[in-house]
């Protein structure tokens, strides 16, 4: 290399010097850019304010206001792109991952679930969904100070108890967006055999009763679970309690309580497109990434880490999915490898903001085996037609990962319980196993009696199945009136 | 005349039609089928699940031709589809009391 001449300069020299001549005036550029920007807010404080040391303050006052108006655009542009993400999640993720497993006849009944939860759920949400799940109320159950979005700013506060640095408009669409999947992952256990009807009024009640107390109870101010004041500090970063807890225990007290379908388990009950199924399961994977690193609340580096964790622990429960598979029936499916990924991405919500990333192979590993067991072995001995597998993959997978939070959870990446304070196991601070414990039993007390009143409720006021007739010719053509596929047309 | 009806191995079609042109045979109709002899079908796993589909797909080939040609036929049906296993399909004749062409009434023979 011969950096003084040009004749001695490969081509690649010559790239990097002219974009260091390149850097060197773009930074000029932006300083004087930014002076540009600041010397009329600094002019306007000379004017009004006295001399010399004042001006200082005001120089520092406008700097501080830049900086914080910095964060803002930065924590914004990302939560809401992590709130579209999640939407993503249930459409069109889970409605083709869902969509795909079930029968021909019963693909647009399938999707129609999902659909009617993104739509259903916000009109709840904004009403008094949002403010029993995050208003102040007691330790179970937010108040109602939040109904009809009232008092959710949508200034930024760096007063707000949720956050600092986003308005809390932000968060409560971000959140929502959490509210809709949690009861459209449901429908996977009662697939093909419930009316539209008792499904729609079922998962509205759901969501006020069962998911908005979880939420409040984990995440919102003073919630018995908040890890920051509750009576039981558990850790829940992006939802392992309060989305696939309660979806996936609620999931199988749902499949018990309807039955199985008819014909189940001898009549040959494939799933009819594992090709929707897996770009369904794609998506889900892509989505995570605001489902988890979103669940950051801002951009930063507890985001990177919690996006890393999400994707390590989706790749090893694919792979642990697919080995138990492999033994079990000798052949690596497709179907397995995207039920492993998904069972992975449930086991890591919890953990993902709290754990290193070696922990999080570990989880996804552990993930991957468990699940496939409860689906492959668990289910057929207990003989409940928990369709997809609702409580097979969320349930325990959910489980699994609120329990391996306790234990892998290290104040090195998030230091929840303040600075040099053991987190998890890992730090040696074994008790908090037993919040998560705690965490755990009260996730699936809560679901179970909740659903189970709730599904009676329905049951006696307007029937929870479909008619025999109707469950024979599918859910699309007795509920909606149309056909997923029409091949003669 | 004769009937002529082979179910073949899928795969095989192309080859057994090819045979069949140079056999001198000009009509056919294919048909695609499901079915089983003494071959098993295969099972697939969904989650764990097992399912055994016995039912493969096969097609299906019709012919009439005279009585003359019979043997040409078969010959070049069975030159064309065998592989020696299970599955390679079955060819059956049968007679055929007619034929008649649509567009022109034309009996018999001359109707193939």
């Amino acid at each position: 290399m011969h950096p003084g001449t040009l004749e001695g300069c490969s081509s690649q020299d010559l790239v990097h010097r002219l974009l260091g001549a390149n850097w060197k005036m773009c930074r000029k550029r932006i300083v004087l850019l930014f002076s540009l920007i600041l010397l009329p807010s600094l002019a306007l404080a000379q004017q009004t304010a006295p001399p010399a040391q004042a001006t200082t303050e005001s120089q520092l006052a406008a700097l501080q206001q830049a900086a914080q108006a910095a964060q803002t655009s930065g924590d914004n542009a990302w939560m809401l792109v992590s709130s579209a993400l999640v939407l993503m999640m249930t459409g069109p993720g889970l409605a083709l991952f869902y969509g795909g497993l079930v029968r021909r006849k019963n693909i647009l009944g399938t999707m129609m679930q999902s659909f009617a939860m993104m739509c259903i759920v916000t009109i709840l949400w904004a009403i008094c969904g949002y403010s029993l799940a995050f208003g102040h109320g007691n330790a179970v159950i937010g108040g109602f100070e939040h109904l009809f979005l009232k008092n959710v700013p949508i200034a930024v506060d760096p007063q707000n108890p949720y956050v600092t640095t986003i308005p809390e408009q932000t968060f409560m669409v971000y959140q929502l967006m959490f509210a809709i999947i949690t009861p459209a992952l449901i429908t996977g256990a009662f697939a093909e055999r419930m009316k539209f009807s008792a499904m729609a009024l079922f998962l509205s009640l759901w969501s006020l009763l069962v998911y908005s107390p979880m939420a409040h109870m984990v995440w919102g101010v003073g919630g018995l679970l908040n890890f920051n004041g509750g009576r039981f500090p558990s850790l829940d970063f992006a939802g392992g309690t309060v989305v696939h807890i309660t979806s996936g225990v609620s999931a199988l007290v749902t499949a018990l309580y309807l039955g199985k379908r008819m014909g189940y388990p001898h009549t040959k009950m494939a799933p009819h497109s594992l090709v929707l199924s897996f770009i369904g399961a794609c998506l889900l994977w892509v989505g995570w990434f605001g489902f988890n690193a979103g669940s950051a609340l801002n951009s930063g580096p507890l985001a990177t880490s919690a996006f890393i964790n999400t994707h390590f622990a989706t790749a090893t429960a694919a792979l642990g999915w697919t080995i138990f598979e492999y033994f079990h029936n000798g052949k690596p499916t497709a179907l397995g490898a995207i039920s492993g990924a998904v069972a992975g991405l449930v086991a890591i919500t919890p953990a993902s903001g709290f754990v290193q990333p070696m922990s999080a192979f570990v989880i996804g590993l552990a993930a991957g085996f468990v699940c496939s067991f409860m689906v492959f072995k668990v289910k057929s001995i207990f003989g409940y037609d928990d369709s997809l597998d609702a409580f097979g993959v969320h349930g325990a997978g959910g489980t699994l990962g609120a329990l391996l939070t306790g234990v892998f959870a290290a104040s090195i990446i998030n230091p929840v319980f303040g600075k040099g304070n053991p987190t998890g196991g890992v730090d040696g601070h074994w008790a908090q196993l037993g919040n998560q414990v705690a965490g755990v039993a009260i996730a699936w007390g809560l679901s179970i009696v909740g659903t189970l009143v709730l599904l009676f409720v329905v049951d006696k006021l307007i029937g929870l199945r479909l008619t025999p007739e109707h469950e024979l010719a599918g859910l699309d053509v007795s509920q909606h009136g149309e056909e997923g596929y029409d091949f003669n047309s | 005349m004769l009937k002529i009806e082979a179910v073949l191995q899928p795969s095989k079609l192309d080859a057994v039609k090819d045979a069949l042109l140079e056999a001198g045979i000009e009509g056919m109709t294919i048909l695609e089928a499901r079915g089983h002899g003494r071959q098993k079908g295969h099972t697939e796993f969904y989650r764990g699940r097992e399912y055994t589909v016995d039912l493969l797909p096969k097609v299906k080939i019709e012919m009439v031709v005279p009585d003359e040609l019979k043997d040409k036929a078969i010959e070049a049906i069975i030159g064309a589809a065998r592989t020696g296993r299970i599955g390679d399909g079955k060819i059956f004749v049968s007679p055929v009391l007619d034929a008649i062409r649509i567009r022109n009434d034309e009996r018999g023979e001359t109707a193939l």
